[in-house]
C-alpha cells in the first residue's frame, strides 16, 4: 500500500529501525546506559565536609574491600533518571486498563498532604505523646474503612495485599487454634479464578489448597462449595467481584455453606473498588477481607509498590487482630504495641505482621482521598467504573468474545480469545500492537479460567471520548486481525522504546546485577 | 530402541530392558514453551507411580513431572541443566530427563502406546 | 467531582449504549436485600482546600523530626535525602506506572531495578539481589523460611541482638507455618553464645549487625559453624549506612542478607512505606522470594531487561510459590537507587563517617555525666546507654524539652529488666549544638 508521496507504510517494509542516527537515539527516545558505565567511583553527588577527627569505635570491623559503586553529578543524575522515566507508561500518560490493578488517577493533593513534616518526618517511635496526629489518621482512617466495609475490626499494618491476605488467614488460624481445631481443620477452598496471591498464602501457612471449580457462568456454585465443604474445612477465600469481572450472586449462599461447616470466608477484596457505597462485605458474611489501599483508594502503584493492605475483621475475628492497634481513650490516642499489652484489653492479637505499625504514608493519601470523594463521591466512583467497563463492553461484543455472554459486568470486563481462532494473532500479539497505538495493554492470560483472557479495566478515571477512542481503536485492531494483517501484531511492538525481549535468554542464563569489564574491577583493586 | 509409551499427563517411558527411559512428549514441550530449567532426581532415589519426579520450567511456566512407573532411579540426564532447550529441540532424544530401573513391569500395561497418544491428543483438542 | 470526568449527559447516553435505564441495573447480581439503600453514614465529598486543612491540623499534632534535636532510631534512622530523589520519584512515568509485567514500555523501571540489584549486592557483599522486600522485617521473615526450603530443616534460631520487632515477626510467622523459633535472651553487651545453639537440626541463624543495640558483630565463627552443621547464616541490619564503613556480611560468610533499607533515600514515614532489601549467594537464587530483573536483548539484538525466573512467583506457581508477595516497594526502592546513585561510594563512605563520627563524640560525651554510662564496646551510628533511672521517664522529661533523645528500651522488650536503657542515635543531621543541646539537657533532668 502506498500514500501519496509514493512512499511505503506499511509495518515491515518501512520500520523505524531502518533509519540509523549516529547515536542511535531516535529524538526524544534515548538510548541510556547504566549508572555504573557512566560514573566515577571517585564521583559524588552529594557534598559533605569531612568529619572532625575522632577515634574509630568499629572495633575492627572497618570495611577494607572497595564497595565498586560509582557515584553521579547531580545534574548527570537528573538526566539519567529523567531519560529513565520516559521510557516508561504511566496513568498519566494515557488510558491504562489493567484489569484486576484498578489503575486510576492518582490525585497530587494526596502526595503534597503525605509529605507535611508532620507525616512524613515522623519517627514510628518518638514518645506516642508527639505522634497524636498520626495516630488520629489511623483511627480516623479505620473509621472510613469500617463504614465502607460493615465489619467490626480493622487491622492497618499489612503492608500490601498479599501481606493482608497472610494477615487475614492467620487471624483465622488462629481463631481456629482458639476452638481447639488446629489439627483437624486444614483445608483451603480456592477457587480456580483466583489471584495466585491466594492459594500461595493459604499454603505459606500450612493450609491445604483444595480448589474449586467455576461453573459456566463464571462464577461459584454455592451446592459445590457445600459439597466440598466439612469438617476439616477451614475457610474458603473468595474474590468478588470475581476476577471475571463478575458478582458472584450467591455470596450470601456461599458465606451460609461455608459458615455450617464450621469454616470462615475469606473475602480477596482487590476488586472492592466496584461496590464501595453500593454493596458491605459484612452484610455478605464475610469473615476477613483486605483492603488495597493502593487500588481502591488510590494510593500511586509506583511501578510495583510501595502499597498497603489493611484487613477488615468479622465481630468472630476481631480479637486475633494482630499489633499494633490504636485505641482512643479520654487521655488521647494509644497505641497497643504488643501482645501482653492486647491481652490487657482482652484481645488475642495473634503476633506482629511487620515492624513498626504498617504503612502510614499510604493511610494519609487514603484518607485524603476518602475524604476527597466523601461517601457521596465514592459510591459515584464505583458507578463510574462499573459504568465505563460495561461501555467498552458493549461497544466490542460484536468483534470480541465473552466467555460468559453479553451480560452485565462489574468494574471490568472479560473477554476470551475465541475470536482469535485460526487467525495467526495471540492475546500477547493483540496486546503488543495496542502498546504501538499507544496503549498500556489489558491484562493478558488471567485469570486462567478462561482461554487467552483480556481482562479490561478502565476505571472511572476515564472521559467518554477518551474511552470512544479507546473502543475505535480496539475495533480498528480487531477488524486488522480479521483482515488477516498479521504482522501488525506479530511484530509488534514496533515503535515501544525496545521491541519484544527474549525472555528465554533472560531466564536460561540470568544477568541479575551489572558486572564491569576488567579494566575497571583492575582499577577498583 | 524399545516401545515408547505414554501418560495422561504427558510423560513418555521408553522400555529397555529392565530400565525404563523417562522424559516429556513432544506435545508437552510445544505446550510448555521455551525450557529454561530443570529439576531432576537424585541418583538412587526410589520413585513409586505417580511421584513427583522433576520439574520443568519454562519462561511463563512450571509443570511436575511424575514418574510413569514405581522403579529406581539409575541415571539422570545431567546435561539438561546446562542445556534446557534439548527438551524443546529434541524430547524424546537427547531431551530425556531420567532413567529408571523397573519395579513392577506390570505397571506398563496401564500406558497408552503411540497411536492412543495420538488419538487422546486429538481427543483434548 | 474532580476526580470523575463523566458528566450526567455521558452517564444518561452510555446506559442507552448498553441498553439499561439505571445504573443499578448493572448491579443486579447484589442481592437486593444487600444493596445499601443509603449513603453510608460519612462526610460528603470535600474541595482541596478543605482536605488540606483536615489533614494538615492532624499533621501538626506531630513533632517532626527535623523541627528537634533528634536522636531517634531503633530501626528506623533520620537522614539527609537529597532534593533531586524526591522529584525525580515523583515523575509521573514513575509514580503511577505499574509493576513492569509489559517490558516493551516499562524499561525505566526495569533498568532503575537492575541498578538497584546491583547497588545491594555491592553493599551487602553478595552475589545477588532481588528486587525488594515490603521492608527489613518482613524480608527477614521471608529469609527464614527461604532457608527451611533449602535446608529442608523448620527450626530457626534468633540472636538476642535481633530488633525485637523482627523477632516478633518471624516467630509470628513460624508458628503459623507450623516451624521452630528459638530466640536467645535479649544481649546488650553482645556477647552472647549462640555457637552452642547450632547444631545439626538447625535451618537458619539469624544474627544482626550493628545489632539492636548499636553492637558490631563478628559473624566468621557463627558462618562456620552453620555451614559445618548444614546450616545457613541470615545477616540481619537495620541501617543500611553503616555498609558504607564496615565490613559487609557477604565477606564474614552470610548466606543470606537481608535488612531495612529506609535510611538511602526514604523519609521516616511513622514506619512505613520501607524498603526490604534482599541479597543471597548465586547457587540459592531459585529460591528467593520476590521479583527478580534480569538483562536481555529484544528482537533488534537491543539491550534491556525484564523480569525474570518468574515461575518462582505466586502468579505462575500458586500454591507451590517461593512467597506470597505481588507488590513490593516499587517506588521506595527507586528513591534507594538514585540517592545511592548520587552518593556512589565515595558519598556513602563519607556520609557513614560522619554518622559514626557524630555518634563517637555523643558517646564520649555522655559517658562523662555522673551515673550514665555508655554500654557498648563497638558501635556505628548507634549505642545503648544507661542512665540513673528509667529511660523512658527521660525521654519524655526530654521531649517536653524539644530534644527528641531516643528509644527506651522497655518500649520493645518491656520484660527485658532493661527500663533503664536507652538507645542512642546520632546521624550526619544534627550538627554540634543539637548534640550539645542533648547532653545539656540530659545533666539538667538526671
Amino acid at each position: 500500500m502506498l500514500n501519496r508521496q509514493g512512499r511505503p507504510t506499511t509495518p515491515g517494509e518501512a520500520a523505524p529501525s531502518d533509519h540509523k542516527t549516529f547515536t542511535g537515539n531516535k529524538a526524544l527516545s534515548q538510548i541510556e546506559p547504566l549508572i555504573f558505565e557512566t560514573g566515577r567511583l571517585e564521583t559524588t553527588g552529594v557534598d559533605y565536609e569531612a568529619p572532625k577527627s575522632f577515634t574509630s569505635r568499629l572495633g575492627g570491623f572497618e570495611r577494607k574491600s572497595e564497595i565498586g559503586l560509582p557515584g553521579l553529578s547531580e545534574p548527570e543524575a537528573m538526566r539519567h533518571y529523567v531519560r529513565l522515566s520516559q521510557k516508561n507508561y504511566g496513568i498519566d500518560t494515557g488510558l491504562f486498563p489493567l484489569g484486576s490493578c484498578t489503575m486510576k488517577h492518582n490525585p497530587r493533593v494526596n502526595e503534597k498532604i503525605a509529605r507535611m513534616p508532620g507525616f512524613s518526618d515522623v519517627h514510628p517511635l518518638q514518645p506516642v505523646s508527639t505522634v497524636q496526629g498520626a495516630l488520629e489518621v489511623m483511627h480516623t482512617l479505620s473509621h472510613w474503612l469500617l463504614e465502607l466495609t460493615g465489619m467490626d475490626a480493622v487491622a492497618l499494618s499489612p503492608k500490601a495485599g498479599a501481606h493482608g491476605e497472610l494477615c487475614g488467614m492467620m487471624a483465622i488460624k488462629a481463631a481456629i487454634a482458639a476452638k481447639g481445631e488446629a489439627a483437624t481443620r486444614n483445608v483451603v477452598l480456592v477457587p480456580d479464578s483466583a489471584h495466585g496471591t491466594n492459594p500461595a498464602t493459604a499454603a505459606l501457612i500450612h493450609f491445604v489448597v483444595k480448589p474449586v471449580p467455576v461453573r459456566e457462568d463464571g462464577t461459584v456454585d454455592p451446592a459445590v462449595v457445600a459439597s466440598l465443604a466439612g469438617p476439616d474445612t477451614a475457610a474458603i477465600m473468595l474474590t468478588n467481584p470475581n476476577t471475571c469481572g463478575l458478582f458472584e450472586k450467591d455470596v450470601v449462599a456461599i458465606a451460609d455453606a461455608i459458615h455450617a461447616a464450621g469454616g470462615y470466608f475469606y473475602a480477596d477484596g482487590a476488586n472492592f473498588n466496584a461496590i464501595v457505597g453500593k454493596a458491605r462485605p459484612g452484610d455478605l458474611g464475610v469473615d476477613a477481607m483486605h483492603i488495597n489501599l493502593h487500588k481502591t483508594f488510590s494510593t500511586p502503584h509506583g511501578g510495583g509498590g510501595p502499597g498497603a493492605g489493611p484487613v477488615v475483621l468479622s465481630e468472630l475475628l476481631a480479637p486475633f487482630a494482630p499489633v499494633p492497634f490504636v485505641r482512643h481513650t479520654d487521655d488521647g490516642m494509644q497505641l497497643v504495641e504488643s501482645v501482653d499489652e492486647a491481652a490487657n484489653h482482652g484481645a488475642h492479637a495473634f503476633g506482629r505482621m511487620t515492624a513498626f505499625h504498617g504503612q502510614m504514608g499510604m493511610y494519609v493519601r487514603a484518607l485524603s482521598y476518602m475524604l476527597s470523594h466523601g461517601a457521596d463521591g465514592l459510591r459515584q466512583a464505583s458507578e463510574d467504573a462499573v459504568l465505563n467497563a460495561n461501555y467498552v463492553r458493549a461497544c466490542l461484543a460484536d468483534l470480541m468474545s465473552l466467555p460468559y455472554g453479553n451480560r452485565p459486568c462489574m468494574h471490568e470486563v472479560l473477554f476470551d480469545d475465541a475470536w482469535l481462532k485460526d487467525t495467526g494473532v495471540t492475546t500477547l500479539d493483540f496486546a503488543k500492537a495496542m502498546i504501538d497505538e499507544g496503549y498500556h495493554p489489558m491484562t493478558v492470560y488471567f485469570p486462567l479460567v478462561v482461554h487467552g483472557a483480556m481482562l479490561i479495566e478502565p476505571t472511572e478515571s476515564e472521559s467518554r471520548a477518551s474511552l470512544d477512542l479507546f473502543i475505535a481503536t480496539l475495533r480498528d485492531l480487531a477488524m486488522a486481525v480479521k483482515r488477516g494483517e498479521t504482522e501488525r501484531f506479530t511484530g509488534a511492538p514496533y515503535h515501544a522504546p525496545v521491541r519484544r525481549m527474549d525472555e528465554t535468554r533472560a531466564a536460561r542464563s540470568p544477568v541479575l546485577k551489572y558486572t564491569p569489564p576488567q579494566p575497571i574491577l583492575q582499577a577498583a583493586e | 530402541m524399545g516401545e515408547i509409551k505414554y501418560t495422561k499427563d504427558h510423560e513418555y517411558i521408553r522400555v529397555e530392558g529392565d530400565v525404563a527411559v523417562v522424559g516429556i512428549s513432544d506435545y508437552a514441550q510445544s505446550q510448555l514453551g521455551d525450557v529454561v530449567f530443570v529439576e531432576l532426581p537424585k541418583l538412587g532415589k526410589a520413585l513409586s507411580k505417580g511421584d513427583e519426579a522433576a520439574v520443568v520450567e519454562s519462561v511463563k511456566a512450571a509443570s511436575e513431572v511424575y514418574a510413569p512407573v514405581s522403579g529406581e532411579v539409575t541415571e539422570i540426564n545431567s546435561g539438561l541443566e546446562a542445556q534446557p532447550g534439548a527438551i524443546n529441540e529434541d524430547p524424546e532424544g537427547t531431551g530425556w530427563f531420567m532413567k529408571v530401573k523397573l519395579a513392577d513391569p506390570s505397571e506398563l500395561a496401564g500406558l497408552m502406546n503411540e497411536a492412543d497418544y495420538k488419538a487422546y491428543l486429538a481427543s483434548i483438542h | 467531582m474532580r476526580y470523575l470526568p463523566l458528566t450526567p449527559d455521558d452517564r444518561a447516553g452510555m446506559l442507552a449504549k448498553i441498553g439499561v435505564d439505571h445504573i443499578d441495573a448493572l448491579f443486579a447480581d447484589i442481592p437486593s436485600d444487600r444493596l445499601l439503600k443509603h449513603l453510608p453514614t460519612l462526610p460528603l465529598h470535600k474541595g482541596e482546600i478543605e482536605v488540606e486543612r483536615v489533614m494538615g491540623r492532624m499533621a501538626s499534632r506531630n513533632v517532626s523530626a527535623s523541627s528537634v534535636p533528634f536522636f531517634v532510631g531503633a530501626g528506623a534512622y533520620k537522614h539527609h535525602v537529597p532534593a533531586t530523589v524526591d522529584h525525580l520519584i515523583q515523575r509521573s512515568e514513575f509514580l503511577t506506572s505499574y509493576t513492569p509485567y509489559q517490558p516493551e514500555i516499562a524499561q525505566g523501571t526495569l533498568q532503575y531495578l537492575f541498578e538497584f540489584q546491583t547497588q545491594v549486592a555491592a553493599l551487602t557483599g553478595m552475589d545477588v539481589a532481588n528486587a525488594s522486600m515490603y521492608d527489613g522485617s518482613t524480608g527477614c521473615g521471608e529469609a527464614v523460611l527461604m532457608a527451611h526450603r533449602i535446608t529442608k530443616r523448620n527450626k530457626a534460631v534468633l540472636s538476642g541482638g535481633l530488633h525485637p520487632h523482627y523477632a516478633d515477626v518471624v516467630h509470628t510467622l513460624s508458628q503459623m507455618a507450623e516451624a521452630e523459633c528459638v530466640t536467645l535472651a535479649p544481649d546488650v553487651s553482645g556477647r552472647e553464645d549462640i555457637l552452642s545453639q547450632i547444631d545439626g537440626t538447625v535451618s537458619c541463624v539469624v544474627v544482626q549487625t550493628p545489632d539492636f543495640f548499636g553492637n558490631l558483630r563478628d559473624l566468621r565463627a557463627i558462618a562456620d559453624k552453620c555451614h559445618a552443621n548444614g546450616a545457613l547464616l541470615i545477616a540481619v541490619f537495620t541501617e543500611v549506612m553503616s555498609l558504607g564503613l564496615i565490613t559487609p556480611p557477604g565477606e564474614m560468610g552470610a548466606d543470606i542478607v537481608v535488612g531495612e533499607g529506609q535510611s538511602i533515600g526514604n523519609a521516616l514515614n511513622f514506619g512505613g512505606p520501607y524498603v526490604g532489601l534482599f541479597a543471597t549467594k548465586s547457587q540459592y537464587v531459585r529460591q528467593m522470594p520476590g521479583r527478580l530483573c534480569g538483562e536481555t536483548v529484544d528482537a533488534d539484538g537491543t539491550r534491556g531487561f525484564v523480569l525474570t525466573l518468574s515461575t518462582r512467583e505466586q502468579h505462575i506457581r500458586r500454591d507451590k510459590a517461593t512467597s506470597n508477595i505481588c507488590t513490593n516497594s516499587g517506588l521506595c526502592t527507586l528513591a534507594f537507587t538514585i540517592h545511592m546513585s548520587l552518593l556512589g561510594q565515595t558519598g556513602l563512605k563519607r556520609v557513614a563517617e560522619i554518622n559514626h563520627a557524630n555518634a563517637v563524640m555523643l558517646a564520649d560525651e555522655l559517658d562523662t555525666i555522673k551515673g550514665v554510662s555508655v554500654l557498648n564496646q563497638s558501635f556505628f551510628n548507634e549505642f545503648a546507654v544507661r542512665l540513673p533511672g528509667n529511660a523512658s521517664h527521660s525521654v519524655e522529661q526530654l521531649a517536653a524539652r524539644h530534644i527528641m533523645a531516643g528509644v527506651p528500651v522497655s518500649r520493645l522488650l518491656p520484660d527485658a529488666g532493661l527500663d533503664d536503657v536507652l538507645l542512642v542515635a546520632n546521624t550526619e543531621v544534627n550538627s554540634d549544638d543539637d548534640r550539645k543541646a542533648f547532653v545539656e539537657a540530659l545533666k539538667e533532668i538526671l
